[in-house]
């Protein structure tokens, strides 16, 4: 099939992914780099039917998709930094509640105001841990404007596959970026939708778990007549004190990613198998890591590159078995080092772990991991 | 209909609910369920949302599909339930420090908005979840646990904030004067915009104990003694009206609801 070609934009993309996904609410706060995407969900949502609010703060946002997904549509928020830090309180609630709902955080250089205009990647744990309490995380990390098309896609999905809120963890560089894009037919995407209950409305327990251990999904206004908090609750959602159903909750909601694990995790890895030394980076980053692999190479060093597409839950399996092999592996980030703890807890010993940092708020550059691993070499 | 609309309304099972003996807030819960019934909604398509403290706990005993949010998100939990589906009428139950303080900003802007929304505001001039600390509604010089020396911020109108702030219908009662309370919902459910209802309540427990206002039938006898109805009042002396305050309609001037604005635009496309 011919595919008509477009230049466009990370943000873009974005928008583009969660429309062909399903996306029909959206809420969010005009903030930098991120705007594109409220900006577009405002033009192009009601021509689909949908529904597009910008709400007072970012709180707001977070709540009313939290809200709208609640009555079947399927929801997403944009923001960047400041507003991600926002975003939490109510992300948190999603998680316990199991609303899907879709995040997207345009990361640029913190901490506080920072710089707004400039790529960072200073959210990699704040995606992680963010939020209070014990609670699981999906965050995928795209690294071209066509990827973003696919992960926001895969965002949507995951989130109404595992009724979880998924984080789509963009910088900068992506978001900003502008890539000739052949998009595909959306007759050639596959589109998950939340399991619905299949009890009659008597019995349904909103909170009750299948084996997978996700609890089917009834939307409100069906006539389910059911009840939804933020405090620990039991199968019925009904809040409890006791401690055997607290273990339980916190227990299943993240044994309920720990158990599909491999059907979230996804990475890309290129030159790995002679590797000898094999650069690790996501998002913007990934794309010197690339131009500094391809650099190496022609002087003739085994250079590999690995990429956690997802970054929570971390690809750990794949980089434990490539620590057996290769000696060093040169974590490059926009921050001063948070992703290279993730890989420091995997690999421990087994290999040299060198790091790339850079928080001027500039993309990092291909000659400067170049010039780190021939310094280290 | 006293134990009808409970029958009905309540997940009786979830009963008693965890009030102290003497609050008011069940008064006020009850009165939200009267004037649903006398409404004849069809129950499927409401959706009561709270935020979080004393008042917050009546969606856990209400049969709707009922949403228990973060403290003072409520109305924009609710705001993305009306919106995705507008359809359904939406009920927030909120209280004075859920609804003035950590969430103020979110009632003025959906008051701004019209969105088709009705608020109850049970006003007990307290904190009553965390143990008495003086609220955006503790009159002034009263005393909270973190005022133990008598509160110097000045209170909120509530009334007349959400009036300004736009709400479209906004009315006030107490958990004494309980068919004025039920009327001034039925209104507010009735408006097709943003209503606000104000529900003087009483803390027996906390906000009368620490300001020696007696026991529970003490405190309703006060919202029986000082509360002037605002038709009565416009006929009465500033110096009669002194220690008083005002109940019933304070704004009622209908204008087009938000959800129904933004459909307009969705029809736009539909006709190309």
């Amino acid at each position: 099939m011919k595919r008509k070609a477009r230049l466009m934009q990370g943000n873009e993309a974005c928008v583009e992914g969660a429309i062909a996904a399903g996306m029909r609410f959206f809420a969010g706060y005009p903030i930098t780099p991120s705007t594109e995407i409220a900006e577009l969900s405002s033009e192009k949502l009601p021509c689909v039917g949908g529904k597009f609010i910008q709400m007072e703060d970012e709180i707001a946002s977070m709540a009313a998709i939290i809200g709208a997904s609640l009555t079947g549509l399927k929801s997403m928020t944009a923001t960047s930094g400041p507003g991600f830090s926002l975003k939490q309180e109510n992300l948190g609630y999603a998680g316990i509640t199991e609303v899907p709902c879709v995040v997207v955080n345009v990361q640029r250089g913190g901490p506080s105001t920072g710089l707004p205009t400039s790529p960072a990647q200073g959210e990699i744990m704040q995606a992680r841990w963010g939020t209070h309490g014990d609670h699981p995380v999906i965050a995928l990390t795209p690294s071209s404007v066509r990827e973003t098309f696919d992960l926001t896609i895969r965002a949507f999905n995951l989130s109404e596959k595992y009724r979880i809120p998924v984080i789509l963890l963009m910088d900068e560089v992506i978001g900003h970026m502008r890539e000739r894009v052949e998009l595909p037919d959306t007759s050639e995407l596959e589109i998950i939708d939340r399991k619905r209950p299949a009890s009659n409305k008597e019995d349904y327990k909103a909170y009750k778990a299948d084996e997978d251990l996700i609890p089917p999904m009834a939307n409100f206004g069906e006539g389910y007549r059911y009840h939804v908090t933020g405090l620990v609750h039991d199968e019925t959602g009904f809040p409890s004190n006791s401690s055997v159903v607290a273990d339980k909750l916190v227990r299943r909601l993240a044994d309920k990613i720990e158990m599909h694990k491999d059907d979230i995790i996804q990475w890309e890895e290129q030159n790995t198998e002679d590797a000898d030394i094999v650069i690790v980076s996501i998002g913007g980053v990934s794309r010197a890591a690339d131009t500094a692999m391809k650099m190496l190479r022609s002087k003739g060093l085994k250079v590999g590159t690995f990429r956690p597409i997802t970054v929570w839950p971390f690809p750990e399996k794949r980089l434990e078995e490539l620590a057996e092999k290769v000696n060093t592996f040169v974590v490059a980030e926009m921050n001063l080092g948070q992703m290279v703890l993730e890989v420091e807890r995997i690999i421990k010993n087994k290999a040299k772990i060198e790091r790339v940092n850079k928080v001027n708020g500039e993309a990092i550059y291909p000659e400067e991991i170049v010039t780190k691993i021939e310094e280290v070499l | 209909m006293p134990s009808a609309v409970v029958d009905k309304f309540f997940r009786t099972n979830k009963l008693p609910q965890i009030w102290c003996p003497g609050c008011g807030h069940g008064i006020i819960t009850r009165a939200i369920t009267v004037a649903v019934e006398k409404l004849g909604f069809d129950r499927d398509k409401i959706c009561v949302v709270s935020g979080i403290g004393c008042s917050s706990r009546a969606t856990g005993y209400l049969d709707f599909d009922t949403l228990h949010t973060t403290h003072g998100r409520a109305l924009p939990f609710a705001t993305g339930v009306k919106l995705a589906n507008p359809d359904m009428k939406v009920i927030v139950i909120t209280g004075d420090g859920d609804c003035t303080a950590i969430g103020g900003n979110h009632l003025i802007h959906a008051c701004r908005r019209n969105i088709g929304i009705t608020t109850i505001v049970f006003n007990n001039n307290i904190y009553g979840m965390t143990g008495g600390q003086y609220s955006p509604t503790t009159p002034k010089f009263d005393k909270g646990t973190t005022a133990p020396y008598g509160n110097i911020d000045k209170a909120f109108d509530i009334s007349n904030l959400a009036a300004s702030a736009g709400a479209t219908y906004v009315g006030r009662s107490t958990a004494y004067h309980t068919n004025l309370l039920i009327s001034l919902i039925e209104n507010g459910l009735k408006n097709d915009g943003f209503s606000l209802i104000e529900a003087i309540s009483s803390c027996p427990t906390y906000y009368g104990r620490k300001n020696k206002k007696g026991d529970a039938v003490n405190m309703l006898e006060w919202q029986k003694d000082h509360a002037v109805n605002i038709s009565a009042a416009s006929k009465m002396t500033p110096e009669s009206l002194e220690g008083k305050f005002l109940i019933g309609e304070f704004n009622n001037s209908p204008e087009p609801e938000y959800t129904s604005e933004y459909q307009k635009i969705i029809d736009r496309f539909n006709k190309e």
